[in-house]
This record gives structure tokens, sequence and C-alpha cells, in this order.
């Protein structure tokens, strides 16, 4: 028998970063940009998290300490791809690098040479078996839908994304905006990687992102553009995921690779059926210039 | 581009200046990891340069040699970069299309065991390369037909590729024992020559294979096709004015394709040329990143062959010297290369971006 409950508890805890990464690359990409980089911020999230609760102890201080250091990374990205208006994919990459290498040197710099194991404590349960971040990226989605199309602010960004000429001629300063929505982005991503490390493995571990910032990418895409979406595609990414604890208790005989490789395959079907979509913001990926 | 403006000789000295430019600014780079790291720089530069280039004691024979081996890999996939990126495709898949290739080699390698060396050889480098190509030409299927981003589809891809091989080194590819999660060694006979007799290297036993001729003879031809060929202009306008190209009534699809397939085989070329030359048996975690490391390397040698053959020459250095230094200086790890390779690169990036800021051109 395939107990639903646990299944479904192991999903939505599967589908925590995806869907809190996949909620900040929303914004950033509504205000017109594409951050290819997420996967590297969600890595140094993931390793300030680990690095800060164990030097304080304090769980909510790595918390703090992701959201900062992922943060701070994305303003980097932001300067490059924004201010200086470079190609953003490009940009996005030597990012994933660059964070790829940062936090192996300073693993190993602070924790002696692989091998060696971090032990960190993990965010507790609060409320209906799941810890602060899965809670946190459950409220976001009816957040972002009402600060997308009921506030101000939220229009402001979205007209960034659509018409940054007009925009600015309107008076509003677009390469503020998108600055500020990536760093947003990456401050999410950052709490994404704590959910792994902090908030699930108890540890860290060199590339623990393994693509899922590629995936919650890919996220963004088949979810529309919507928080709802969103949503919807990281359950079902969670729910592959789970798939191979799965096949595990009911004992397939299946090369257990088959059940590692599956989320991609499935990112790619999602992606060849989702297709030539129009809702995309039309100034998706286009540095904008001042005149 | 303004590079027609100049003669040869002014050509060369500029990049020769911008070459040495970025040098300096790589070894200011270097101190400042080294400096944050708390390793005496000067120690750092030292065990650097005894691991890439060698020292009086230990003599220049292995390291230069370590080094060369080192930048083959590195070579092709930074040219499988450049095709592709020039193109206007920003593909990510070159370990993917990389590990696709070896595993493609070494299923012909079993099967072919029988076969004469150069044959069996000859065989496995065109499967690898065609596997390669393969995997590229999905994510470039996906991207003209379906319109998914190739940033997104190469990296499925990769993963794809890399579970594909775990599988294959514990299945149907394992050793004759079922004991290690890895190939039988290829047969010997089929195996890349090494070029360096000890006679000629003070007798000291090096790894120098035939690979290094296929990596020089890929820069020429990559390097003709590119810039002599009109597929090659083609391909170049495409990726940089779009706009100008369908006016030129270029067929974009056809030609983007053809960019991917290249960059696929010359990255399962990679492959098979490190299968055939160092390694001689297929494992888990094969490459060790050989398809990222790829793209600074490509950007650093400002997306040209020639430039990403000394881009890639540099960093098969780096790549030697830090693991020299790993041994004797605790907590700096090869990562460092990682790191250096990020910088140096946003560093260009971002030079270029802030010479263009405010041109109405795309800065790559």
């Amino acid at each position: 028998m395939i107990d639903t409950l646990a299944a479904l508890h192991g999903t939505i805890t599967l589908a925590t970063p995806l869907l809190l990464a996949a909620i900040g690359e929303t914004v950033v990409q509504k205000s017109g940009v594409v951050n290819v980089g997420l996967e590297g911020l969600m890595l140094v999230g993931a390793f300030s998290a680990v690095l800060a609760v164990t030097a304080s102890a304090s769980l909510p201080l790595g918390l703090v300490a992701a959201a900062v250091c992922s943060g701070l990374l994305a303003l980097l990205f932001a300067v490059f791809s924004v201010r200086l208006a470079a190609n953003q994919v490009v940009v996005g990459v030597v990012m994933n690098l660059l964070a790829l290498g940062l936090t192996g040197t300073l693993y190993r710099a602070r924790f002696g040479e692989t091998g060696t194991f971090v032990k960190t404590p993990t965010l507790s349960p609060l409320l209906f078996g799941q810890n602060a971040l899965t809670l946190l990226a459950l409220i976001s989605v009816p957040l972002l839908w009402v600060w997308f199309y009921k506030t101000r602010a939220g229009l402001i960004t979205r007209a960034c994304g659509e018409q940054p000429v007009a925009t600015e001629a309107g008076g509003i300063n677009v390469l503020r905006v998108r600055t500020l929505c990536v760093l947003f982005g990456g401050m999410m991503a950052g709490l994404a990687g704590a959910s792994l490390s902090i908030g699930t493995a108890g540890t860290f571990i060199e590339n623990m992102t393994e693509g899922r910032g590629f995936i919650a990418l890919a996220i963004v895409t088949s979810g529309r553009w919507s928080a709802v979406g969103c949503l919807v595609a990281a359950l079902v990414f969670g729910g592959v995921e789970q798939l191979q604890f799965i096949g595990q208790a009911q004992g397939w005989r299946l090369p257990y690779q088959l059940f590692l490789a599956l989320p991609y395959v499935v990112t790619l079907m999602i992606l060849v059926l989702g297709g030539k979509t129009g809702q995309a913001p039309a100034a998706l990926g286009k540095p904008y210039r001042r005149a | 581009m303004s590079e027609t403006a100049f003669s040869p000789l002014q050509n060369f000295l500029r990049s020769l200046l911008k070459g040495s430019g970025y040098l300096l600014g790589l070894i200011v780079l270097l101190v400042v990891t080294f400096l944050a790291l708390r390793v005496p720089p000067m120690v750092g530069l030292a065990k650097i340069w005894e691991g890439a280039i060698g020292s009086k004691d230990d003599g220049y024979w292995y390291p230069i040699t370590e080094t060369l081996l080192k930048t083959i890999p590195l070579v092709l996939t930074g040219l499988s970069v450049v095709v592709s990126w020039r193109a206007g495709l920003f593909s990510i898949g070159a370990e993917g299309q990389l590990t696709i290739g070896i595993v493609v080699a070494t299923a012909i390698a079993k099967v072919g065991g029988h076969l004469p060396g150069s044959l069996l050889c000859l065989l496995m480098i065109l499967g690898s390369m065609g596997a390669g190509a393969f995997w590229g030409l999905l994510a470039g299927w996906l991207r003209i037909r379906r319109n998914v981003q190739e940033v997104i589809s190469t990296i499925m891809l990769n993963y794809i590729a890399l579970q594909i091989l775990a599988w294959v080194v514990e299945g149907p590819l394992q050793e004759a024992t079922h004991v290690k999660p890895q190939s039988d060694p290829i047969p010997t006979v089929a195996l890349l020559p090494r070029i360096l007799p000890p006679t000629l290297t003070d007798g000291m036993q090096t790894r120098l294979h035939l690979g290094i001729v296929f990596a020089v003879l890929a820069v020429v031809i990559v390097a003709v096709y590119l810039f002599r060929t009109p597929s090659g202009f083609a391909l170049r306008l495409i990726g940089q004015n779009p706009e100008a190209a369908k006016l030129a009534r270029l067929n974009a699809d056809r030609v983007r394709l053809q960019a991917i397939a290249i960059s696929g085989a010359l990255c399962g070329l990679a492959g098979v040329i490190e299968l055939l030359g160092v390694t001689g048996t297929l494992y888990r975690d094969f490459s060790p990143g050989w398809g990222y490391t790829a793209i600074p390397v490509a950007l650093l040698g400002g997306l040209h062959p020639a430039g990403t053959a000394l881009s890639a020459l540099f960093f098969g250095g780096l790549t030697s010297g830090t693991s020299n230094l790993a041994r004797f200086t605790q907590g700096v790890s090869s990562v460092l290369v990682y790191v250096i390779q990020g910088a140096a690169v946003l560093a260009v990036v971002g030079a270029r971006a802030w010479k263009n800021r405010k041109a109405g051109t795309e800065t790559t």
C-alpha cells in the first residue's frame, strides 16, 4: 500500500525549494529580467545557511544569512545585467559557475576536504507538520497574486516587463525597479537553498542543488508566469521526485538512475508540451538602456 | 567589428596588449583570493607555477606536458561553445554531449572489441562525435520547433546524460566481475599513442598523447569554418544580427541546427580523446566539469578559436597548478579554479558591457 498522506507530505516538502525559487523568479521575469543564475543563488543560500547555523547555533540566523548572501550575489548580477545591460543569460551562467566555485572553496576551507560531514539541526514543523519555509512558500502564492494585480507596485513591476520605454516616460525608474526585483528574487532563491540544507538535509553537500534552480526556471515558464501556475508545476515536480521514494518502498525492479533522471525528463516534456507561449512578458530578457 | 580597420600587425599588437592586460588582472585576482584564504601569495603563486610549468629541481617536461594534457579537453569543449554561442544559441550542454559521446564510444568498444585497433579507434571517435551531435540536436530541435530555451533544455539533457552514464557503468557496460562502477578497459590496440618518448624528455615518462594533434587541427578547422566559409559567415551573422540574416534570406533554423550539431560533435570528440588517451576506462564522474569550464574558456578567448586555444592553455595550466597547490596547502582546493573563472569572466563581460553601455547593440 502506498501511504497517501506520507506521500503528499513528502511531495510538499520536495516542492518547497522549487516553489520559493520560482515565486522569486516570477517577480524577476515579470519585471523583464531572466536570471539564469538561480541555481547558483540557491547554492549560495544553502551554504551560507549552514555556515551561519554552525557558527551561531541559531536556525533563524541561518535563514537571514541565506537571504542576505544570495541577495548580495543577486545584486552583483543586477549590476552587470541591469545596470551595464550585459547579456542576461551570459551573466547568469557565469554566476552559476562563480557560486559553485565559491561554495566549494569556502566549504573545504571551513570544514576540511570533502568527506567530512557537517551536521546542523533542521527547521522543526510549525503547522500541519510543515516547517516555516514550506508555509512561507504556500502563503506567498496568494500574496504574489494580490501584489501583482491589486497593488500599484505590482502594476509598475509588470509595466517594466511589458513596456519599459513607456514606463520610464511615465516617470518610473525602470532600472531601479528591475534591480529591486532581482534582489527579491535572489533572497527567495537564498531561502530556497536554505530549505534544502537546514530545512531538510541538515547538512551541505557540494552542488547540492543539482539543477533545481533550472527546474525552477522551467516551472516559471510552464506555470505561465502566474503564482498559481508555479504552485501547480512545483507540486508536479515534487511528486515526480517523491516517486523514487515510493518506488523504493514498493520494491519496483527498475534502475534507481531512472528515478533520478525523471525530474529532468519531465521538465523537458512539460516545456515541449507548453510549447510556444504567448504569455511571456514582452520585454523579457531584453536589457533596457536609457536613451 | 573594429578588427577590419587595422592592419594585421596592429591587430596582433592590440590583442597582445589585451591578453597581457587580462593576464595581469588574473594574477592580481589570484593574489587577492590567496589573501582572502590566508595563504601567503608568493607561496601560492610559486606552487601554481611549479605545478603548471615546472622548476629547476623537478624539471619542466612533466608539468608542461600535464598542462597540455589538461588543455586538450578544454580546447575542444571551448570550441564547441564558440560555435554554438556565435550562432546565438547559449547552450550549456557541453557536459551532457561529452558524456553521451563517451557512453556510445564505450559501447562500440564492447561490441567491436575484436576489430583491428585503428578501425576500432576510428569507429569510437566517429560514434562519440555522432552521439554528441545528436544530443546537441535534441536541444536545437526543442528550441526551433517548440521554443524551449536552450539554457534550460541543455542543463536537463546534461543531468539525463549523467544518469545514463551512472546506469551503464553499473549495468550493460559494467566490467566483467560486476564489482566496480566502471567499464572494462578499452582494448589497448585502440588507444591513442603517447607522442613523446622518454629519450626525448630527459628520461621522464610523460602522458601527452596524439589527442593534442586533434586539438590543434580542430582549432584550425573551426577558425577556417567560421571566418573563411559561407556557412560560417551565415552562422556568425545569425548570431550577431538575426534581423539582417532574415533580410539576407538565410534559413536561421537550419544554420542553428548545424551549429549545435557541430558543437555537440566537438564535445563528443573531447570525451572520446580523453577516454582513448588518458583514462582507458569509462566510470562515473568521468568529466571534472570540462563542459562547464568550457564557457569561461570560450568567453575569455573572445569567442574566437585562437583566443579559446590560448585561454584553454591558461586554464589547463591553472588546473595543474592548483592541484599542485592543493597538495601543499591545506584548505585551498582545486575548486579555486571556478572562482578565478567566474571572476575573470565577469571582468571581461563587465568591461565589454561598459564599453557598449550606450550603444544599441546586444553584448555578450
